[in-house]
């Protein structure tokens, strides 16, 4: 099983939640969180003074899913939540030792 | 001057303008100001205004309007108090600057100026300042600074017989707020994020559209008549706004080439504070010059003379008010046409004697104000005490002074 970190922009979230379900990947969690990438964030202007915003809002996704949905995961949300523009976010991968259903106790994939 | 017999038409032009000015305060300055400060500080922001109406609507009916308007005595700083408590003033009594209508209503309608000038300083000391020393401050400065200084401008004292021209408060509403705003935070000290980020620039919209739309009693109300000088004095001061709304969106397109939304805000309020002092004394065609010029003169005061001089004013009263205060009342001296009032002849129409009691009642003013403002402020100072502590500064008045927040999402 694999975890996956998606850090979007918030605008595209509902773009990437149908591509999801196109998949049949029901299961995310969404935060909404702030942070920077490299670009260290826009430059906004008040009264002639300019202040650079280096947290930029972004919403955070947490998907866990079986080893062989990863790549079809991945695709669909590097295809809809893509502009091209710096702040597009990122997308993490990691290993899942044990999933538990706490309803009924299951574990391992027919958990996920 | 009219005949002294009441006029049920400038009765109700004044009764209306007095709650247009009243609305200039709660909402229009604290939703202006709530929208420009932080998130955390929103209610606290909005509650000085709301306060500061409040304590100044029981002076001015208690004593505050008698020591403004009474006869003068002390050398034309003060007014003999004849009416204290509201005693002996009789409802069906006119109103002896204002002699069409009721004193009653004069009063009110004068009551509404104080309170938003001392509403306007909330603007520089907000996300820091104690409430308890707001309080004080407010009943101090009412008192000892606003009082004196009306009486001196408009109620019968020193500059008012100089023949100083301030028609709506260009020198005792703004360059007064501004001048106690650089005062009181020179005293108070930098905040510990002295970034100007607006949490909601939309209230800030609605403030300022309520202020504009308040300054049409505020200017036109202080024809004191329902006539063609309260027209031509509206129209000035729609004419000024939107010179100065627009000269401000031009200094953003020459600076960085992107127009925004609180720059079209400040200009606007700047152009309406520029104005004030010469709404019943100028063309249209002065108008336009005051409003595009005001812009150019707060924009440089506050992006580039506050961060030379390093004071903090929060949300540039000094900025705006206390410069495009300055530069309406000398504007007066400059623009004031005969034919559009009798009582102000400016440079540019044969008198420069108007533009030097201009610039001594704008000095006189100015100092008085700052001199007396840091008085009462160093008295608090070191007493209660001006300033939060540095916990409830950084995570915001709202939670830590009132035990509320602005938001729950």
């Amino acid at each position: 099983m694999k975890g996956i970190i998606a850090i979007i922009r918030p605008n595209k979230l509902d773009d990437v939640k149908n591509a999801l379900e196109e998949i049949e990947c029901h299961g995310v969690t969404v935060t909404e969180v702030k942070g920077r990438g490299r670009q260290l964030g826009v430059t906004e202007s008040y009264r002639g003074s300019d202040y650079r915003i280096d947290m930029l809002p972004k919403t955070r996704l947490e998907i866990i899913v079986k080893d062989k949905d990863v790549e079809d995961v991945i695709q669909a949300i590097v295809k809809t939540a893509q502009t091209g523009d710096i702040g597009d976010g990122k997308i993490f991968i990691s290993s899942v030792e044990e999933v538990i259903r706490i309803r009924t106790g299951e574990r391992g994939d027919g958990a996920v | 001057m009219a005949d002294p017999i009441l006029n049920s038409g400038d009765t109700a032009w004044m009764l209306i303008s007095t709650a247009l000015v009243m609305l200039m305060t709660i909402p229009g300055v604290a939703l202006f100001y709530g929208g420009l400060t932080k998130k955390v500080n929103v209610l606290n922001t909005m509650f000085l205004s709301l306060i500061a109406f409040a304590i100044t609507s029981i002076i001015w009916v208690l004593y505050g309007y008698q020591f403004a308007f009474g006869q003068d005595m002390l050398m034309g700083l003060i007014g003999n108090p004849a009416n204290l408590l509201f005693s002996g003033i009789d409802v069906n009594s006119l109103a002896s600057l204002a002699p069409t209508i009721p004193s009653t209503v004069y009063i009110a309608f004068q009551m509404t100026f104080a309170a938003i000038t001392i509403a306007l300083i909330s603007g520089a000391v907000v996300g820091r300042m104690k409430f308890s020393s707001w309080l004080i401050f407010v009943v101090a400065w009412v008192s000892l600074v606003y009082v004196p200084i009306a009486h001196m401008v408009w109620g019968g004292g020193l500059l008012f017989n100089m023949g100083a021209l301030d028609f709506a408060g260009g020198t005792v509403v703004h360059l007064n707020s501004g001048i106690a705003a650089l005062a009181l935070v020179i005293l108070l000290g930098s905040r510990k994020d002295t970034t100007l980020l607006p949490h909601q620039l939309g209230y800030s919209v609605i403030g300022a559209a309520l202020l504009w739309f308040g300054w049409f009693g505020f200017n036109a109300g202080s024809a004191l008549t329902a006539g063609g000088l309260a027209g031509s004095a509206f129209i000035a001061t729609n004419t000024a706004a939107a010179a100065g709304l627009i000269s401000w969106i031009i200094i953003d397109y020459l600076k960085t080439g992107k127009p925004t939304l609180l720059g079209a805000l400040s200009g606007a309020i700047a152009g309406l504070v520029a104005i004030t002092p010469a709404a019943g004394f100028v063309t249209v065609q002065a108008a336009i010059i005051i409003g595009l010029v005001t812009s150019v003169i707060s924009y440089t005061a506050i992006a580039w003379l506050k961060p030379r001089l390093g004071y903090d004013d929060a949300l540039d009263v000094f900025g705006i008010h206390g410069m495009s205060g300055l530069w309406g009342a000398i504007a007066t001296g400059l623009f004031a046409a005969p034919f559009i009032n009798s009582l102000g002849t400016g440079l540019f129409y044969g008198n420069p004697g108007q533009l030097t009691t201009q610039i001594i009642a704008v000095a006189v003013v100015g100092v008085y104000s700052f001199v007396v403002t840091m008085i009462i402020g160093l008295a608090i100072k070191y007493t209660i005490g001006l300033r939060v502590e540095p916990k409830e500064e950084i995570e915001g008045l709202d939670t830590n002074l009132h035990e509320e927040s602005g938001y729950r999402i």
